[in-house]
């Protein structure tokens, strides 16, 4: 198992150190350097001042030497500075990842509940009118754009209620009640998408477990179907949901960077659309990597979680 | 010694041959959710076709005639800048199938080159290749191309380039797995025997065989990358102005004029919506025909 864990611990640090040359070379690809961007909106620029900040900024150091320089501060936790609010990155990252983190819990709560009943129904009634309902309801939610469900949610309320939904954030400190009213609905939005994949991946494991001899002993022996379908199957057919559920993550991330923009939510994910909108190109560069990190681990993780689960799986002569 | 022949006539042993009309018919009765999404894309892959036609007014002149409500001169309305709705509509469809089509096609085919020759090849070449491909997903899937788009800055061929970089490393994964089991048929073997060179028998003997899994794949990313689009588009990222991109049309600009006219937000995510729906329906459906091992039932 040790050896497993390290072995795991190894890979994923070759995959983020793989990432950051990755990234590293896609922000040099945009035309000009941060200098020009930084003196576009000035539109005069006095040479001596752009050497300054180019000295500053460390461009005008070899690409090899910036690239370990980038990584060195970015491994101490130094994320650079913000060029648009003037601050030290980690000052504008620190309030807004609480929001993103509510935003991703409550999303992944929605499509875990939602998901994994919808799954296992689909599965149990196969052929059914209510599998053909529930297949194309998780199908929708995977053809339907997380920003425009918003949007029509939105619009709805406005519609139907008169209600105006508060554009303003609240914080969970400050009135828990509102904060998570707030939160509720783009959960939804987002949740509702990844739930589609979590109900495919249930029901097509379900449908396999379903078919094993020890369901048919369990039927046999007269066990009700609520404790064969939920407690026998649904227990041997989770680990590939989990894994899911892990690599979710990854989904939602993407997810909540439309849906924080619409619901006009002060998250992570906003930020860093606005930080590409507003070309801030060195928080860019941390953004997807501090997001990079979150995603390995979140995969590393689930794989750890296996061993606990199943304990049929050994690793360490893996 | 005689050989027993069969002494059943071939035409009772073998399913009588179908007209066109009776397999469609039997295509829709046992996949009715398939047909379905065939419905949907043919409808997407029309508009996109004859957008000159369908189309009543010039997609992308502006007028005086803002936020004019859907109605008999404007079949479903115009936006904030006196364009026809429904025209800007019917063209978009070109943008969202080029850009689905032409990304799912260069990410497929450039990452499934890469899984063939990592498949094939095997040993280090393979290492390497899957660490890349590893790399490459760990990012979802917004996040690398909203990078890459921004990188690249926004348009048309950008945008295409963007997206299909995103697919390529879940092509290379696909078509190595195929690649992996295929490489052990014994004809693969016998080629070898016959000495036919490595490049012929990967391109010959085990390409062709990846087909299948394949097109399943380009179908199923397919709605995946319309989908990409018009988020990227929506961030103002994509398809720059004045093409009529759908997820363009849903932009902040429209969001800011939803309670006056709410047709600005409704029928662009509708057409979204659909085009993905039957692409989906559709990838399902050749999953569950040609691919019956994924079928998961």
């Amino acid at each position: 198992m040790k050896v497993y864990v390290f072995k795991r611990l190894v890979i994923a640090g070759v995959t983020l150190l793989g990432m950051s040359i990755l990234i590293f070379v896609l922000m040099r690809l945009a035309p000009g350097n941060i200098t020009d961007i930084i003196f576009e909106s000035a539109g005069y620029v006095d040479e001596a001042d752009r050497r300054k900040l180019e000295a500053e900024l460390g461009i005008d150091k070899p690409v090899a030497i910036q690239y370990t320089r980038w990584l060195g501060e970015f491994v101490r936790g130094d994320l650079g500075k913000s060029y648009r609010y003037d601050l030290p990155a980690w000052e504008v990252i620190k309030p807004r990842l609480p929001v993103s983190l509510e935003l991703a819990f409550i999303a992944l709560v929605f499509s875990i509940v939602l998901g994994v009943p919808a799954g296992v129904i689909s599965a149990v009634s196969r052929g059914r009118p209510i599998d053909y309902v529930l297949r194309v309801l998780s199908l929708a939610g995977l053809s339907m754009p997380s920003f425009w469900l918003g949007m029509i949610v939105i619009l709805l309320l406005v519609r139907a209620l008169g209600w105006i939904p508060s554009m303003t954030y609240v914080s969970p400190f400050e009135n828990l009640g509102a904060n998570l009213f707030q939160f509720l609905l783009p959960g939804l939005a987002v949740g509702y998408r990844s739930s589609a994949l979590i109900m495919r991946i249930t029901r097509s494991t379900m449908l396999e477990v379903l078919r094993e001899d020890y369901i048919r002993t369990a039927w046999a022996k007269g066990q009700r179907q609520t404790f064969v379908v939920w407690r026998h199957a649904l227990k041997n057919a989770s680990l590939p949901v989990i894994t899911l559920i892990g690599i979710e993550f990854a989904f939602l991330i993407g997810g909540l960077i439309v849906t924080e923009t619409v619901f006009n939510l002060p998250g992570v994910a906003r930020y860093l659309v606005d930080a590409i909108q507003f070309r801030d190109y060195p928080i860019v560069q941390n953004l997807v990597m501090l997001i990079a990190v979150v995603v390995v681990f979140a995969n590393l993780t689930v794989d750890l979680l296996y061993t606990w689960l199943d304990p049929r799986i050994k690793y360490g002569n893996a | 010694m005689a050989i027993r022949t069969l002494d059943v006539p071939l035409h009772d042993a073998l399913p009588e041959a179908h007209g066109w009309g009776r397999a469609l018919g039997l295509f829709i009765r046992k996949n009715p959710l398939g047909a379905a999404g065939a419905l949907l894309a043919i409808l997407l892959i029309v508009a996109a076709i004859f957008a000159d036609v369908l189309a009543t007014h010039n997609p992308i002149r502006t007028s005086s005639r803002v936020l004019v409500a859907p109605g008999s001169e404007f079949w479903l309305g115009t936006d904030n800048l006196g364009r026809d709705l429904w025209s800007r509509l019917v063209y978009g469809s070109r943008i969202s199938l080029l850009v689905g089509i032409a990304s799912t096609l260069l990410g497929a085919v450039a990452g499934g080159l890469v899984g063939l020759v990592s498949g094939y090849m095997g040993g280090k070449t393979d290492l390497v290749a899957q660490r890349l491909m590893d790399i490459m997903q760990a990012l979802p899937i917004l996040v690398l191309a909203l990078v890459m788009a921004a990188a690249l800055g926004p348009s048309l061929t950008n945008t295409i380039i963007a997206i299909s970089v995103v697919i390529a490393p879940r092509a290379a994964r696909v078509v190595r797995a195929s690649v992996l089991a295929i490489r052990e048929f014994v004809y693969v073997e016998s080629a070898r025997a016959l000495g036919a060179r490595h490049a012929r028998i990967a391109l010959r003997h085990v390409l062709p065989n990846t087909f299948g899994p394949f097109v399943v794949l380009v179908t199923a990313q397919l709605g995946g990358a319309i989908l990409a689009e018009a988020a990227l588009s929506f961030l103002g990222l994509g398809i720059p102005e004045p093409y009529p991109s759908w997820g363009r049309m849903l932009s902040i600009a429209a969001a800011e004029y939803a309670r006056k006219a709410p047709w600005l937000v409704i029928y662009p995510g509708l057409a979204i919506s659909f085009a993905v729906f039957g692409t989906n329906l559709l990838g399902d459906a050749l999953r569950d025909t040609l691919d019956p091992r994924l079928r998961g039932n």
